[in-house]
């Protein structure tokens, strides 16, 4: 896989059916895999975070964030989008 | 490959860009224009447009791309070229007003905010140019927009130029009077250097240096909030420890700043030239220097402790971005301009900040006595002493120190003055009441320290 194509998806919220559900609808609709999810509901409170590979996707990073930061909105969800590079720039040498 | 970074480490990115304000201050692409020499300021003029909407055509668009891709605000796109006062040598004011025209029309075009480098360099002396920039200053900067001026009066090397120190007293009063309506809104584009820098991409004191390549890209980073925050998080450390964690925050928010270099380089297909992480606050809430000194257990910045505070936080954030990036320049550590800085115009407004205070902090820190507004009625030579003050305080300690003063028309101690926008608000200062005008009077020039001859 090339570097660079992976994106950073964080949800943030009260918990409630169909959170995974809706974000994953969305990346498959734009062609975008899934290569790790990790999940805690602390107190019922919902953290996730995601790394999606949007090589082939039919959006770019920019569209991908609107369309989930809205899709967050209508579920009372935080929603970001950050690309892979700001984290490895940050965290690692 | 797989992914290798921590949820909380995740988490501590998001948390910096959603709360803390992180973020790129500044894209700042440095145009050479030494080559755009016509016969007189309109053909000059012209040639430095075309150059400047050739080169930066791009620029925006490249900014708000790349801030879309990485999910990190942008929030300014700059413009710095060479200073205008060598590019334009031979010419008189008449024509160094129109060349100031024209930059203010290329920055419009290109769809940048302020464009640096109205710029002239005479800390030995003025060259006619040098001379006839210096003269254009004040309705230069009343009639543009977004043209930024810069002298540099002094370096260590070279000493203080006394002359322009004198001529630079009266040309704050002009330009301020020429801008009475907006409160002497002129001064607030105009920064008198002491060992300016080439490549700093802050405004109003960016100039692309002679010693730069033909175009290079700059990129100014912040992120007082972010520094704020980590400082507030560990109440209990001693200072020791507290420097560390600035340090590693500092790392944190350069590497930021070296990643958007680097891609807007590539993507502009211009030279990465320097990250210069400063801590540069803005009126938004949460995004103060004030904050952080405050956050260290000073009850206001201000008070005594001050000075070792903004010491430690200065030499930390230096610290952390030279380990981030191979190309850390510019000014590099924390900036005290009063009106951009809620906390300190609080502390201005309050009285728990003096101008003395201020010029005690400037030994410490990065730049100078900046955006600070004082009486109408304040003297040149009062400016112009002022003006020596911090250029000995840069001269002596071999540092970059700057004077961005506004004597605001009209206005008193304790009155407010009203900028707008980034450059904010804030109170006028009182200033000492006695006059400095026969010591201004002699002119000449204070030799460079002994301390200059280090070959």
């Amino acid at each position: 896989m090339q570097q660079g194509n992976r994106v950073i998806i964080t949800v943030l919220g009260h918990d409630r059916v169909g959170i995974i559900a809706a974000i994953a609808e969305i990346l498959s609709s734009h062609n975008i895999n899934i290569l790790d999810i990790s999940q805690t509901i602390l107190q019922g409170f919902f953290t996730m975070v995601m790394v999606v590979d949007i090589g082939n996707s039919t959006v770019g990073p920019g569209e991908l964030r609107d369309v989930l930061t809205a899709k967050g909105q209508e579920m009372e969800l935080a929603v970001t989008v950050q690309h892979e590079d700001i984290f490895r720039f940050m965290h690692r040498i | 490959m797989r992914f290798a970074i921590s949820r909380e480490e995740v988490f501590e990115t998001i948390q910096m860009v959603t709360e803390q304000n992180l973020d790129i201050r500044t894209i700042t692409m440095g145009i050479n224009i030494q080559d755009c020499r016509g016969e007189n300021g309109q053909h000059t003029g012209g040639k430095i447009y075309e150059k400047i909407t050739r080169q930066a055509e791009k620029l925006v668009r490249v900014g708000a791309e790349i801030e879309r891709d990485y999910g990190i605000p942008i929030i300014n796109k700059r413009i710095s070229v060479t200073p205008v006062a060598m590019v334009a040598d031979g010419l008189d004011a008449d024509d160094l007003l129109q060349i100031a025209g024209y930059l203010d029309k290329a920055a419009a075009e290109v769809g940048v905010n302020f464009l640096g480098g109205f710029a002239a360099l005479v800390h030995k002396g003025y060259t006619r140019g040098d001379l006839a920039l210096v003269q254009a200053l004040p309705e230069a900067l009343a009639r543009t927009e977004r043209v930024c001026a810069a002298v540099n009066v002094a370096t260590t090397r070279a000493g203080i130029n006394m002359d322009a120190v004198y001529d630079l007293g009266r040309i704050v009063k002009k330009t301020a009077a020429l801008t009475a309506d907006r409160d002497g809104l002129g001064c607030a584009k105009l920064v008198v250097f002491c060992n300016s820098v080439e490549d700093n991409p802050f405004m109003a004191g960016a100039y692309h240096g002679p010693g730069e390549p033909e175009c290079t890209v700059n990129i100014g980073i912040s992120g007082p909030g972010v520094v704020a925050g980590v400082v507030k998080a560990n109440p209990g450390v001693d200072l020791g420890e507290l420097a560390n964690l600035i340090k590693n925050t500092a790392f944190k928010i350069t590497r930021t700043g070296e990643l958007v270099g680097r891609v807007a380089s590539e993507r502009l297909g211009v030279p990465f030239g320097i990250v210069d992480l400063s801590l540069a606050p803005t009126p938004a809430v949460g995004d103060s220097v004030a904050d952080i000194l405050e956050a260290m257990g000073l009850e206001r910045v201000g008070a005594p402790g001050t000075t070792a505070a903004l010491a430690l936080l200065n030499d930390a954030v230096k610290k952390g971005g030279a380990m981030a990036s191979s190309s850390v320049g510019g000014l590099t550590g924390a900036f005290i301009p009063v009106s951009e800085d809620a906390g300190l115009a609080r502390a201005a407004a309050e009285g728990a900040l003096t101008l003395e205070k201020l010029e005690a902090m400037t030994c410490v820190c990065s730049v100078g006595l900046d955006m600070i507004a004082v009486p109408g009625d304040t003297s040149a030579e009062t400016i112009s002493g002022i003006i020596a003050d911090e250029a000995a305080i840069g001269m002596i300690n071999r540092k970059t120190t700057a004077v961005r003063i506004i004597p605001a028309p009209g206005k008193k101690e304790g009155d407010r003055v009203e900028f707008g926008g980034l450059l904010g608000h804030a109170p006028v200062m009182a200033v000492n009441r006695y006059s400095p005008a026969a010591f201004i009077a002699r002119k000449g020039r204070i030799p460079a320290p002994i301390h200059s001859l280090n070959n």
